[in-house]
């Protein structure tokens, strides 16, 4: 029975038998930061993201950590008054000022003499790639000592499914219908926050996703290891964007990295330094099949070879330039 | 001290002797030369500050905001454009009950682009909740910069210190920088009521729904009210320690006997005080009646002092095409049943100087009761012929 709920490849079974070799969440006494009782949809992969990567941190700090969240899906699942779910220190300000905020509170901390605690900054994909960018650009440059943390579903999520510029190609969204000579989110179009983090010359960035929980608290104890601006973008599927069955939330999460459409990597200091090698590479297609989002590439009159193609192209692409097999 | 210097440098020296422990730069003019100012103070070791250069006014406020959430007392400058681009900050700063004192060097709002001073900046943030000062001297900035980080702290609530763009933070004035101790003593350390403490944890910034955002926002409302009396309050203990007065609700000027009453804010009062004199002497009754504070309204002091008035002029530096002066708006409510009529001057926009002769006429428009509702002081009219004119082309003639 349990093979069902453990899928292979996460170690969970083996955690439960040896708890120095499992994950931060195998083990009983997590610090459990973002508790249960949220409003998060059913499978929510933020909430699971935000639970790993701020435990990671905290335990990274012990203890000794302060959140800032922009607005957002997760802001709004776990900060409505009277209740908050967060057991560290937090605070929400705006959609698109996170990184400056955080660049704020450790300027606060230097000045109180206190800057062993360490400042993580969270937001959205729309919140960090679009509305957050200049903002973030500026924590990077400036070189602050701040984790910022992506949390990357591929759209506006707490609008209603918007396109942002993380969504990828032909995705539909409420603002890229699925219609027309080029449905859904148009090729070209979009930026790779990694990269230009990369570009900026801070000591650390990496991509990480929810399905590969070891890589993803490793990555962020790592990064915790390093002083000034760091990155982290999670890659998070969300049930309700995507129209995925919410049990389904780590098969697409793992499917996307195993296609190649979303690389895991780390860089220091402008260059890649590491990439997550897949066990396996899948087509794109069959990531992309279970996804509402996606379904007017599976027509019944026949599928969309030629964005299919695209698509995969898009994916062969990754896995040359990071290397991943 | 007794110094000659530059109004920026003066409102600069002022904050540093608040020991700021975070400041945010963003330059605009007018108001970058009190942020150059710190920045040398910081540099030369002569304060102890983080000093940040950020990347946009947004990001400034947005600093100040997460620094006064870390527990340090923080502060920024702005002007005009600089505010409208951090307008969001402005109001989540007040809402998440932050002390952080801002200076807003007053400026016009483009388009049409223009660096000088008017008030439509302050004006377009008047609903934020912010406490809102504005200075009539160089002396009156810097003294109200020490008394707003107290006022701030004590209410849990930001302020803004609104001194008048290049008239005054370009002036070469004389000013008595008071000395460090003298201000320790008055402006005790930052004792922060919420901040992001692992020892304490708690959640800054909720969501908050229908069920208590009207008790939040009743709070907001209550807390201004508060500060009018903390307002006052902070003036005297202000006065007591540095031997003069300075801030307050008002500056009340020749209004005991008056007939004829302008009220207005800011450095425009000077010229102002000078043409009351000559009125006087040659036997008017007038008055000046200058607010300190705008935010809050000082409502009943207003009602108190003007009353009695025959004639009461709002002279404002801000127009909201469509509507008037706010600042009008506003005194036309205070005084709704009561004796004075009212008129509606806008004068001083986008730098225009606002001169004696100018006020002379003012006044003696007003008493020969020559003046419009809204009169717009020195104002070209030949500009509206041909305005007009195409008009008609438009819409035909109406
Ligand atoms: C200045 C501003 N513009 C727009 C919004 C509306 N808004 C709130 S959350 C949100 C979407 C958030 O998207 P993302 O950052 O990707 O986070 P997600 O909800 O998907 O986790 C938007 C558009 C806002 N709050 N503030
Ligand atoms: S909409 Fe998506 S991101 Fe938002 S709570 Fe639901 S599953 Fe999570
Ligand atoms: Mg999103």
């Amino acid at each position: 029975m349990q093979k069902d709920f453990y899928p292979k490849g996460t170690k969970t079974l083996g955690n439960r038998l040896a708890p120095s070799l499992g994950t931060l969440q195998a083990q009983e006494d997590r610090p459990n930061c973002l508790t249960g009782g949220h409003r998060a949809c059913q499978g929510c992969g933020e909430a699971l993201g935000a639970r790993y990567v701020i435990d990671a941190a905290w335990k990274a700090t012990q203890g000794r950590l302060a959140v800032v969240t922009g607005t957002g899906c997760l802001e709004v699942f776990s900060s409505l008054y009277p209740e908050s779910a967060w057991q560290t220190p937090w605070m929400h300000s705006l959609f698109g000022n996170t990184a400056a905020v955080a660049t704020g509170v450790a300027a606060a901390m230097r000045a109180r003499g206190t800057s062993e605690v360490r400042v993580l900054a969270q937001g959205g994909d729309g919140s960090t790639t679009d509305i957050g960018f200049g903002c973030l650009s500026g924590l990077f440059e400036r070189g602050d000592d701040v984790l910022y943390v992506c949390y990357d579903n591929e759209a506006y999520m707490n609008t209603g499914v918007q396109r942002s510029s993380a969504t990828p190609p032909t995705a539909r969204t409420a603002t890229t219908p699925p219609v027309g000579s080029a449905p859904g989110n148009p090729f070209g179009t979009g930026k790779n926050v990694p990269k230009l983090a990369l570009a900026h010359g801070i000591s650390y960035v990496a991509t990480a996703s929810i399905a590969f929980v070891h890589d993803l608290e490793q990555k962020v104890s790592r990064a915790m290891s390093f002083h000034g601006a760091r990155y982290l973008h999670v890659h998070v599927p969300c049930p309700l964007g995507w129209g995925t069955n919410p049990r389904d939330t780590l098969v697409h999460a793992r499917n996307a990295v195993y296609c190649g459409l979303f690389p895991l990597f780390e860089g220091e200091n402008g260059v890649v330094t590491h990439s997550f090698k897949l066990e396996k590479t899948i087509p794109v297609a069959e990531y992309l099949r279970g996804q509402r989002r996606f379904a007017h590439l599976f027509a019944k009159s026949g599928p969309d070879t030629e964005r299919l193609q695209a698509l995969q192209a898009m994916a062969d692409a990754y896995i040359a330039e990071f290397n991943l097999v | 001290m007794l110094k000659q210097i530059e109004g920026s440098q003066g409102v600069a020296e002022a904050v540093a002797l608040c020991r700021p422990q975070v400041i945010c730069a963003y330059p605009i003019t007018p108001q970058t030369h009190i942020v150059e100012g710190l920045s040398v103070l910081v540099k030369s070791g002569k304060l102890a500050a983080e000093y940040i250069n950020v990347e946009s006014e947004f990001a400034a406020l947005s600093v100040a905001i997460g620094a006064s959430a870390g527990g340090a007392r923080s502060y920024t400058a702005t002007s005009s454009q600089g505010l409208l681009y951090m307008a969001e900050a402005v109001y989540n700063a007040a809402g998440l009950e932050l002390p952080i004192v801002m200076t807003l060097g007053t400026r016009a709002i483009g388009a049409p682009i223009n660096i000088w001073n008017d008030h439509s900046d302050a004006m377009a943030v008047r609903g934020a909740g912010w406490i809102m000062l504005f200075a009539e001297t160089n002396q009156e900035a810097v003294d109200l910069h020490i008394q707003a980080f107290l006022l701030a702290e004590q209410l849990k609530c930001p302020v803004m210190v609104c001194v008048d763009g290049f008239i005054l933070t370009h002036a070469n004035d004389r000013m008595d920088i008071p000395a460090q101790e003298e201000v320790d003593a008055f402006l005790p350390t930052f004792a922060p009521a919420q901040m992001l403490d692992p020892a304490h944890p708690c959640s800054i910034g909720a969501m908050v729904g229908p069920e208590s955002f009207t008790e939040v926002r009743y709070l907001a409302h209550h807390r201004q009210v508060l500060a009018l009396s903390a307002i006052s309050q902070v003036a005297e203990t202000f006065c007591k320690t540095f031997g003069r007065s300075s801030g307050g609700l008002v500056h009340a000027y020749q209004l005991q006997d008056a007939e004829t009453v302008l009220l207005s804010m800011g450095s425009v009062g000077g010229t102002i005080r000078e043409v009351v004199d000559e009125e006087r002497t040659a036997g008017r009754k007038v008055g000046y009646l200058s607010l300190v504070s705008f935010r809050p309204f000082p409502s009943a002091e207003i009602e108190r002092l003007l009353k009695k008035a025959r004639t009461v002029l709002v002279l404002e530096k801000a127009l909201e095409p469509g509507s008037g002066g706010p600042l009008f708006g506003q005194v036309q409510q205070v005084l709704a049943g009561e004796v004075p009529r009212l008129f509606s001057v806008i004068a001083g926009l986008g730098g225009r100087a606002i001169t004696r002769p100018s006020l002379r006429q003012l006044f003696s428009r007003a008493h020969s009761g020559d003046l419009e509702p809204i009169h717009f002081l020195d104002l070209d009219r030949s500009v509206l012929t041909a305005y007009d004119a195409t008009l008609q082309d438009a819409f035909g003639a109406c």
